[in-house]
């Protein structure tokens, strides 16, 4: 019975694991980056974080911040829900839960994208996600136009706002300097308690699923990180829905760049359609306006023809007609002439003849 | 040239000269602190709150508002509607004034202003939304600076220049329109790249193509909006020209607005339907996008309509100011006010009073150099020199 039962668990297993090379399979037909295979990540199980702060000062030694307003030691910050700032790069917050006697602590930092909004936003390419998973920030060419803290879907990215000449974006840096030198980031170094897990995140990733299948009772079964926004390099664990503690579960599964792509793709699309499709509307106001104008020039010059021959036929009647007038009248003068004529030597003639009338 | 003297010398007393120089006063005043204290001395800016009014005002109302220039070239250069012609420079200036204020807004709001260049020098960040914005703001600056150098060029007498400057006009158009279409769709497009912060009702894959539709709607509105306006500050500077074709531009452009509010309001429908946010409209944000699209998009549009039926100008410049100020609604709605729109009330931004003057003082400048310029050049009027030359 018992071995029987051993060796089903075995093909749930094998199921289990044919079950995700058809996942990978397919996820590899789809272009989305997985990840560097090497890098590096964090995992964060709640369930075992006692909210002392340990990571909280060590992050504040380790990148030589100023000293905070309350000691590291106060905990009564914890009742407070705080977010990164430019002087705390890492926080952690305590969350009333519901079913459970003590409050469930979450650490919140940079997540280390793995296809970062902050550098897929930055138009000076101030963010780079490295090979080994940190996504870093260059001071020296940032403009700070903070649309990297537009774009970030976790709210990490803090700004000084009170420096006047040289403001920078400020974040948790995964401590790439220390990972340099073969360190451990500090807060993972400074954890007593082991809630904090330091390293290749395709390891963790196992390393989280082992954890849940051994404490399915302890467990949500979810990473967050796993996928949310393409994945991230820093993964959590929890107890409790993460809504619960104050982690997003509507951010989707498309990575920032694929946000916007679409967008960018259609800026070809307008330079080089655009000036062709305008060129054209002119090209055919200038044809209109032209055949218009032609239209204009031509009616104009019949107008004028029209306007000649009238005047023309015109003329030529007042001349036939004052020509005519002409005939008239000297036929007339030349019938006067010819009647006086006649007048004349027909009175001669009766004086001519004088005797006839005595 | 004495009655011109008079004239001046009788507006520099006037109420709004007052008001005007107390705004410049407070301006300069509050720019000295923001640039020896740093933006949080005069901002309400924060880390959940990074861009405020300087951006949701000064740059995504200002550009939509100055979007007149390519409106009307483009309508009277490349669509024919010559019989406007005289609509074309004051629309060109307002136009560049627009960007080169929010050029010169933006420079308050940026950490290192003097770093501006540095996306095209050192880091052409490519991937980003912003870096399209910011290349085709400015090449777009320098084009309707040199859409607007005849007038200049009139007005100080170097006619051979502005001959040069006048072959142009067709090229430099159709430039405008294409890098107008880009930037003004890219504003849209920046806030693709966070769909967990602004409100589902607003947020829409298709935020580039409603931000660049209705910037021609803002660009309509707005030139007849100055055309009114104008009309009663400058009418002394205006020739029969430009007042002849005025009241047909007000038809030909009220007729025009109308069309694309309509085309603008059927998209708007076509991506709630797409987002399929229909229980959302119930909730108070929900009322309040009704208020946007019902009362500044689709009562605008019918109001247009019936304006233009009647040939009702008054009904039509009244309008207008109805369009307009649903522009600036949506751009504020989108950057401002339906932006991080989970956040509880304490980490919501609301703008300080300082924000509130630099914006006012943006506003002011952009008056007074209209103001000095339409006085001055032949912006109203053809200048005689050059009667036939366009
Ligand atoms: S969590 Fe935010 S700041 Fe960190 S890498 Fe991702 S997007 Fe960038
Ligand atoms: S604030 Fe700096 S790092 Fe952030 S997007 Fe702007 S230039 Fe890039
Ligand atoms: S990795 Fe380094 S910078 Fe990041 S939270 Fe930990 S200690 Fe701070």
């Amino acid at each position: 019975m018992a071995i029987s039962r051993r060796r089903f668990l075995t093909w749930i297993g094998a199921a289990g694991a044919g079950l995700s090379t058809v996942n990978t399979a397919q996820a590899s037909t789809l272009t989305q980056f997985k990840g560097h295979p090497e890098g590096l990540g964090v995992l964060h199980d709640t369930t075992r974080c006692v909210g002392c702060r340990k990571c909280e000062e060590a992050c504040n030694t380790v990148n030589d911040l100023p000293k905070p307003d309350r000691a590291f030691q106060d905990m009564s910050v914890l009742e407070n829900k705080r977010r990164t700032t430019t002087k705390a790069f890492t926080v952690v917050n305590s969350y009333p839960v519901g079913s459970q006697d003590q409050p469930v602590f979450r650490k919140i930092q940079c997540n280390h994208c793995l296809e970062p909004a902050c550098a897929s936003a930055c138009f000076v390419r101030a963010f780079k996600k490295r090979a080994d998973g940190a996504v870093v920030y260059d001071p020296s060419v940032c403009v700070g136009c903070r649309y990297c803290m537009v774009a970030c879907p976790f709210e990490i990215p803090t700004y000084e706002y009170d420096n006047p000449l040289t403001p920078k974006v400020l974040k948790c840096t995964f401590c790439a300097p220390r990972i340099e030198k073969g360190l451990l980031p500090g807060c993972v170094e400074s954890c007593p308690k082991e809630a904090l897990t330091f390293g290749k995140r395709n390891d963790l990733i196992t390393l989280a699923r082992k954890r849940i299948a051994r404490h399915p009772d302890r467990y949500i079964d979810h990473i967050y990180g796993e996928t949310e926004m393409g994945g991230t390099s820093w993964l959590g664990l929890a107890g409790v829905a993460f809504k619960d503690l104050g982690m997003r579960e509507d951010l989707g599964t498309t990575p920032a760049p694929a946000l916007t792509s679409g967008a960018l793709s259609v800026v070809p699309m307008v330079v080089g359609l655009w000036p062709v499709f305008l060129a054209g509307m002119y090209g055919m106001t200038v044809r209109r306006e032209k055949i218009a104008a032609e239209e204009t020039r031509s009616e104009i010059a019949q107008a004028v023809k029209e306007t000649q021959t009238l005047a023309d036929e015109k003329m030529a009647k007042a001349l036939e007609k004052a020509q005519a007038e002409k005939r008239t009248a000297l036929e007339k003068a030349e019938k006067e002439k010819e009647q006086a004529l006649k007048d004349a030597m027909e009175s001669f003639k009766k004086e001519n003849e004088p005797g006839e009338e005595e | 040239m004495s009655g011109e003297q008079k004239a001046e010398s009788r507006t520099l007393l006037t109420p709004f000269n007052l008001i005007a120089g107390i705004i410049l006063i407070a301006g300069l005043i509050v720019t000295v602190i923001r640039f020896t204290k740093g933006l949080s001395s005069v901002t309400n800016l924060s880390d959940y709150n990074p861009w405020g009014i300087w951006i949701g005002f000064d740059l995504m109302v200002g550009v939509a508002l100055a979007a007149g220039g390519y409106v009307t070239s483009a309508a009277v250069y490349l669509f024919g509607m010559k019989k406007f012609h005289s609509a074309v420079r004051p629309a060109i200036l307002t136009g560049f004034l627009g960007y080169f204020f929010v050029v010169v807004a933006l420079n308050y709001d940026l950490g290192q202003p003097w770093r501006l260049p540095y996306p095209f020098i050192v880091g052409w960040g490519t991937t980003s939304l912003l870096f399209e914005v910011g290349l085709c703001v400015a090449l777009y600056l320098t084009v309707l600076f040199l859409e607007f150098s005849p007038a200049a060029l009139e007005w100080l007498g170097y006619s051979k220049t502005r001959k040069l400057a006048g072959r142009l006009t067709i090229v430099l158009t159709i430039f405008g329109v294409v890098l107008s279409t880009l930037h003004q769709s890219s504003l849209g497009a920046l806030f693709l790249i966070a769909p967990s912060k602004l409100h589902p009702l607003w947020y829409s894959p298709y935020l580039p193509v409603y931000f660049f539709v209705s910037s021609i709607v803002a660009g309509l509105s707005m030139v007849i909006l100055e055309g009114t306006l104008s009309h009663k500050f400058f009418h002394h500077s205006m020739d029969k020209t430009y007042l002849g074709e005025h009241d047909p531009l007000t038809l030909g452009f009220g007729r025009a607005a109308a069309l694309v509010l309509a085309g603008y309001f059927t998209i708007k429908m076509v991506g709630l339907a797409a987002g399929n946010h229909w229980d959302l409209l119930t909730t108070p944000y929900g009322l309040w996008y009704l208020v946007e699209v019902i009362g500044f998009v689709l009562i605008p549009c019918l109001l247009y309509t019936v304006g233009v039926r009647d040939r009702n100008l008054t009904l039509i410049r009244f309008t207008s100011v109805l369009a307009v100020a649903g522009i600036i609604l949506n751009r504020l709605n989108v950057s401002v006010i339906a932006f991080n729109w989970h956040l509880p009330f304490s980490e919501r931004y609301v703008p300080s009073f300082q924000e509130v003057v630099i914006t006012v003082f943006m506003v002011t400048l952009i008056i007074l150099s209209f103001r000095f310029i339409v006085t001055r050049m032949p912006i109203f009027h053809e200048h005689p020199d050059y009667k036939d030359s366009h």
